[in-house]
């Protein structure tokens, strides 16, 4: 058993570690973006949080903001590990297993985010249960820490069963992985559901003081998520051998269109609520899509967001535009960016501004908050591709083995 | 080297369990500490049981621990004492809108009473300029207000601080039970337990938590040597910090620092379970309102107008 998890570790690095010229280009550049990120963040350290443009008045933002939309990613997950368990759908149930590498690279950065976002990292061991001193159940804060590391040690557990077996050409132990799998499901509803409550029970904050906040988050989930899975699906299939049947592609691609449908209608009657009651509160609404005495900031990205997700929907409730692969993509960089604009600072900002008690403090990032940001993207990245990089031949080598032999059937799931 | 503080816990609800993971702790926190260089007394205050859960010997440790360091750094001598709630006291505020004239001498009193950073500047109070026209309206209030003299003609002025809400929603949100509510009423912040995640910061409907973005600046000269544990103690960076009543002083009989500089007598300050008190006369004699009443946060701190 230790030979065994010794050879896998070793044989992991060598996966990892070799690799052809853009991998290893891909690789530098990642080095050199977080290198950037932790002069950056150590910067912070010494100087305090001085150094971001966040101040009393908007106290969180980019960090923040990042992190939400992260959630959200990793969250994803979720959707193609629905239809591939509980419908029993083949074609996507053997892509499953990259949801889950997207879930753990995803929970990774929001664990980062939040660690760079306060003020005394030195003391984030008061946040562990039984030695720190949670507040629970007060602290939706609290159960946001709870959920997230639950859902990154259950990932984890997912992933590290079935690379360890696949490497060892071991079929991998139904009973103990697909109810982890299928708890996998209302695991990342919950880091999600929590994470938008940790908003909407503030009552001081009337943005995001909503109940359909939640439901927005769920749905906006589905749809940024597999986008960046559905571009991973492609370079795999031209660089690998493994092939993912294009239905697969398709059928994930509708599921999104239905969810952007749902977030935009969502959207729509919030939009209505705002406008048609206009109250004090619409101002933070104002604020976003046209600007309030000369404060315009997030205007330009507000409309963007829209724009894009409207056409991303457009794109993929189409069937033609649908399985084009050209518009597909596109679909998938629009809806990538109109959920990181509408998720990340769309939501965080006009909370906050203007403040509690209605002064204006035009927030906008500086380069030192950039660069940190960057720096953790770029840790995100490396982790899913090492991940998919070890996970990629063991997968690959079931899909060589003749079917019906159990022996070599090392990852495939079995029925 | 110092030796790992004693971990031993005296209180109700003693397990061997949790004797292991606070010896664990301590252990860890100590090689830590050693590692990371810190300062004497880190490794304590890592594994420092909650403030309400300390004993009196402890407390005790800490307080002169932290006196020698004050002392130290600003070469005079300092006191800092954890006075704690007296019996049969909720305090409560006053203030009298109609007598204000927005001279912000309460600002900068707070700020010296308080040991605020000088640079940046934290200001436990923003007064607030309204249209007489308008009323009171936040979103249309200036806190920036800088007239050759006060007040101004078509102006009134509405001083904003910690309400120190009966129902706090940011001790609710803590993840780290740094914040609560003392049985007098007083919401108080533990800065060696702030975390600095700002929860507390986006529940507050005032504005009235205020973090410490960089290092927080103030001279020898400055310093009010006569500190408070929960209140106006040297505040280290990266924690939230906010209006106490002037707990240093109203848990000794005296009243907060803007009180008793109010030029024109707009603040009152008494002990709302005292009917003979000044707040409790005008709560009789004056008709009294709370800011944002409909967040049901039922401050303590009540607006009027007297005249």
């Amino acid at each position: 058993m230790v030979r065994k998890t010794f050879q896998f570790i070793v044989g992991s690095a060598r996966l990892a570690t070799g690799g052809g010229w853009a991998y290893h280009t891909w690789m530098t550049l990642l080095t050199l973006l977080v290198i950037s990120g932790a002069t950056a963040y150590w910067h912070q350290l010494r100087d305090g949080l001085i150094v971001t443009n966040m101040r009393d008045q908007v106290s969180w933002a980019f960090y923040i903001g990042n992190f939400t939309f992260l959630v959200g990613v990793a969250a994803a997950a979720v959707l193609l590990v629905i239809p591939a368990y509980v419908y029993n759908w083949k074609p996507i149930r053997e892509i499953a297993i990259f949801g889950e590498l997207l879930a753990v690279s995803a929970i990774v950065m929001c664990l980062l985010f939040v660690t760079v976002d306060i003020g005394r990292p030195d003391r984030v061991w008061a946040l562990m249960p039984l030695i720190g001193s949670l507040n629970l159940p007060s602290s939706l804060l609290g159960w946001d820490v709870m959920v997230l590391n639950g859902y990154l040690v259950l990932n984890v557990v997912i992933v590290a069963h079935f690379l360890y077996s696949g490497y060892h050409r071991q079929p991998y132990k139904t009973g103990f992985v697909v109810p982890l799998m299928l708890f996998s499901i209302p695991a990342a509803v919950s880091i999600h559901t929590v994470t938008a409550f940790v908003y909407a029970g503030m009552a001081a904050r009337p943005f995001w003081n909503a109940s359909i906040l939640a439901p927005r988050f769920l749905a906006s989930a589905f749809c940024s998520g597999p986008a960046i899975l559905l571009i991973l699906f492609q370079i795999l299939s031209r660089t690998t051998k493994i092939k993912i049947k294009d239905e697969a592609i398709w059928k994930i691609a509708e599921l999104m269109a239905y969810a952007m449908f749902i977030n935009l209608f969502l959207f729509g009657a919030e939009i209505f609520k705002e406008y048609y009651s206009s109250t004090h509160h619409l101002i933070h609404t104002q604020y976003l899509y046209s600007g309030v005495h000369g404060h315009r900031a997030l205007v330009p990205f507000a409309w963007a967001s829209i724009v894009c997700s409207v056409v991303a929907f457009v794109l993929f409730l189409v069937p033609a535009t649908r399985r084009n692969m050209l518009t597909l993509n596109l679909g998938c960089l629009l809806i990538y960016t109109g959920v990181y604009i509408e998720k990340g600072m769309a939501l965080v900002i006009p909370g906050m501004t203007p403040d509690t008690l209605g002064e204006f403090y035009e927030y906008v990032p500086t380069m030192i908050e950039l660069r940190v940001g960057a720096g953790i993207f770029a840790v995100g990245f490396m982790v899913f591709t090492i991940l998919c990089k070890i996970a990629v031949p063991i997968i690959q080598e079931t899909h060589d083995a003749p079917a019906g032999s159990t022996k070599e059937r090392a990852a495939v799931p079995v029925t | 080297m110092k030796k790992p503080p004693d971990s031993r816990y005296d209180g109700p609800g003693s397990t061997g369990r949790r004797r292991f993971l606070a010896t664990g702790t301590a252990a860890m926190a100590w090689v830590a500490a050693s590692l990371a260089g810190a300062p004497p007394g880190f490794a304590e205050l890592m594994i420092r049981r909650h403030f309400k859960e300390l004993s009196p010997e402890q407390l005790d440790r800490i307080l002169r621990q932290m006196e020698q360091e004050y002392s130290t750094r600003f070469d005079t001598p300092v006191s800092v004492t954890a006075t704690p709630p007296m019996e049969g006291v909720l305090f409560g505020y006053g203030l009298d809108l109609s007598r204000c004239v927005g001279c912000r001498r309460c600002v900068y009193a707070c700020v010296h009473e308080n040991n605020q950073s000088r640079s940046p500047q934290v200001h436990w109070i923003r007064v607030l300029k309204m249209h007489k026209e308008r009323g009171i309206e936040l979103a249309e209030s200036d806190p920036y207000y800088d007239p050759p003299t006060v007040p101004e003609e078509d102006s009134f002025y509405m001083p904003v601080a910690c309400q120190q809400c009966r129902r706090p929603p940011c001790t609710r949100v803590c993840p780290v039970k740094a914040t609560w509510q003392d049985p007098d009423g007083i919401v108080v912040i533990d800065y060696d337990r702030c975390i600095g995640c700002r929860c507390c910061m986006s529940a507050c409907p005032y504005g009235a938590r205020h973090f410490n973005w960089s290092h927080p600046t103030i001279s020898a000269a400055e310093v009010n040597t006569e500190m408070h544990f929960l209140g106006n103690r040297i505040r280290p960076k990266g924690v939230v910090e906010k209006c106490t009543f002037c707990i240093q002083r109203v848990r000794k009989g005296r009243y907060p620092a803007c009180v008793e500089i109010c030029p024109v007598g707009a603040r009152k300050f008494g002990n709302l379970l005292d009917e003979e008190s000044e707040m409790r006369y005008l709560m009789r004699e004056k008709r009294v309102f709370v800011l944002k009443e409909d967040l049901n946060t039922q401050p303590k701190f009540y607006y009027f107008y007297a005249t």
